[in-house]
């Protein structure tokens, strides 16, 4: 496959950043998108010039790390993948694909397509956990029963693997399907409920203040989600908030 | 905390939104009930109803909180546009955005201003005329015994119609609605202000009856892509979102941004073209 690639180059959080265009010749229909990038980045270090920086970890789509803005959609075309996940295949020989940062107030760019997401963990520091005593004391995890159907939906809120895919596709940037699936996770549990009120009101406080946007459900997140994470935990959240600041 | 919670955060503009919003989709259906008169009533049935919207203490109460709904909802959207707008300071080259949402989810704003204008538009042209000016009062024609030509006279909320000669010769006199024994403060009856007239002479004027008829079809447009994603999103806001009862609400929100707007359409096309 023979492609164009219009990336976004961008020195450093502080200076101007640009689109720049790169032909890239070869490429296998059977590469992930990430080792399509490292072929690009081994040739532009071979005429010695700065490889494209970007984000990747796991390559397996377990750790969150990889992000990138193709087409015009967070990890690209395809549904509940990551960037990482996704393959040459999904792309047409001769194709122009756009690749850009994830963009938000909240996620400034540190480097080409590089972002800072600690954002995302200042709101988990905010509330995203359970205080419990690690003692030696714990309690056997099959004392406490748990419905069936509460314990899955918990599971599926905890897959969400915090790439910031929601922030970057939302026309408002905003965090509440991350946050709402962290929620959730917790809420749905019976040793998550005892902090339940505090937590929601400190996470979404926390949201607020680091610049996400509000929530307008257009549904977007929910579709590019790489984890499937359903809008039910936004009304879940809404819920929580309300009746925590009822309190 | 908990006070700031409720008014300043990101979900409190949710909820406020939504409870403004799905108070305005009632008032749009009570507001449809009574403009179906134009069609399926008379002009008696018409005017009675906007006497009795613009006159029951209970309407008036409801109609303080629609015009409140009407601009706490305009404020709390600019607010939130403006926010939003902010946390995205830099934008996409590409953005493929309808491969993930509504065209209505992702035009809120813009739907809401032109709704906005509509609205201003359309209660000076109608609410402003039925509770500030003078306005002409309804006459009925009524047959008399032993004459051969029925006599137009004033219907009134007493039931006892008025000749408008009484008037004209000076027994009875006419303030705004109210008859009164001449010189006197003793007020005889109460006549209907005639906004059936009115109605439906501004959809059948030579000059501008058709662009009025093809602006307010283009509102309702309007207001259709504005609550099919409205209704459904404000019940999203309110915690309210399970597949039991996603059938149902999805029943609802069809009816209330697609065969609520319709109707309204049709009456001034019925009166422009039809009556």
């Amino acid at each position: 496959m023979n492609l164009t690639l219009k990336i976004w180059r961008q020195n450093n959080a502080k200076e101007q950043g640009k689109m720049v265009d790169y032909k890239i010749n070869n490429i296998s229909p059977d590469m992930s998108f990430l080792e399509m990038l490292d072929v690009l980045n081994n040739e532009l270090i071979e005429k010695g010039d700065d490889p494209v920086a970007f984000d990747h970890d796991c390559r397996e789509g377990i750790c969150g790390m990889c992000s990138l803005f193709i087409n015009g959609e967070a990890h690209g075309p395809d549904r509940g993948i990551t960037t990482c996940q996704l393959h040459m295949r999904k792309f047409k020989d001769g194709d122009t694909i756009y690749i850009e940062p994830f963009r938000a107030k909240a996620f400034p760019v540190i480097k080409d397509l590089v972002v800072d997401r600690t954002a995302f963990d200042k709101i988990q520091h905010a509330g995203g956990f359970i205080s419990v005593n690690t003692s030696g004391n714990t309690q056997d995890a099959n004392a406490i029963p748990i419905p069936k159907h509460d314990a899955d939906r918990a599971f599926d809120a905890a897959t969400c693997i915090g790439c910031g895919a929601c922030v970057a596709t939302c026309k408002n940037s905003s965090a509440m399907l991350f946050v709402s699936a962290k929620v959730s996770q917790f809420a749905l549990l019976p040793q998550g409920k005892v902090e339940a009120a505090d937590r929601v009101l400190n996470m979404v406080n926390e949201m607020d203040a680091l610049g996400f946007g509000n929530c307008t459900n257009t549904g977007a997140c929910e579709v590019e989600c790489p984890k499937g994470i359903s809008l039910e935990n936004i009304a879940r959240m809404n819920r929580e908030y309300l009746k925590a600041s009822l309190k | 905390m908990a006070k700031s919670a409720l008014l300043k955060s990101s979900l409190a503009k949710k909820y406020w939104m939504a409870l403004t919003g799905l108070f305005l989709c009632l008032f749009l259906v009570g507001h449809l009930a009574g403009n179906l008169q134009l069609i399926f009533g008379d002009a008696s049935a018409f005017n009675e109803y906007a006497l009795f919207m613009t006159t029951n203490p209970a309407v008036k109460v409801l109609s303080y909180v629609t015009y409140i709904s009407i601009l706490f909802h305009a404020i709390d959207g600019i607010l939130l546009t403006i926010q939003n707008k902010k946390a995205r300071p830099v934008g996409y080259a590409k953005n493929n955005a309808a491969a993930n949402s509504s065209f209505s989810s992702r035009n809120m704003a813009v739907l809401g201003t032109l709704l906005l204008v509509f609205i201003v538009t359309h209660m000076a042209n109608f609410w402003a005329k039925m509770h500030f000016s003078e306005m002409p009062l309804q006459t009925v024609e009524v047959n008399i015994k032993d004459q051969e030509a029925p006599v137009v006279v004033y219907k009134t909320v007493q039931g006892q119609p008025i000749d408008p000669r009484a008037v004209e010769m000076g027994q009875l006199e006419l303030k705004g609605t109210q008859f009164f024994q001449a010189g006197t403060d003793l007020k005889v009856a109460d006549g209907y202000k005639d906004l059936h007239k009115i109605t439906v002479a501004f959809f059948q004027n030579e000059k501008t009856g058709l662009i009025a008829t093809i602006a307010y079809v283009i509102a309702m447009i309007v207001l259709g892509f504005h609550l099919s994603h409205g209704f459904g999103s404000a019940f999203q806001s309110l915690g309210v979102n399970n597949p039991r009862y996603k059938g149902v609400l999805n029943g609802v929100s069809f009816l209330i941004a697609y065969v609520v707007p319709a109707l309204f359409a049709i009456i001034p096309l019925y009166i422009h073209f039809i009556k």
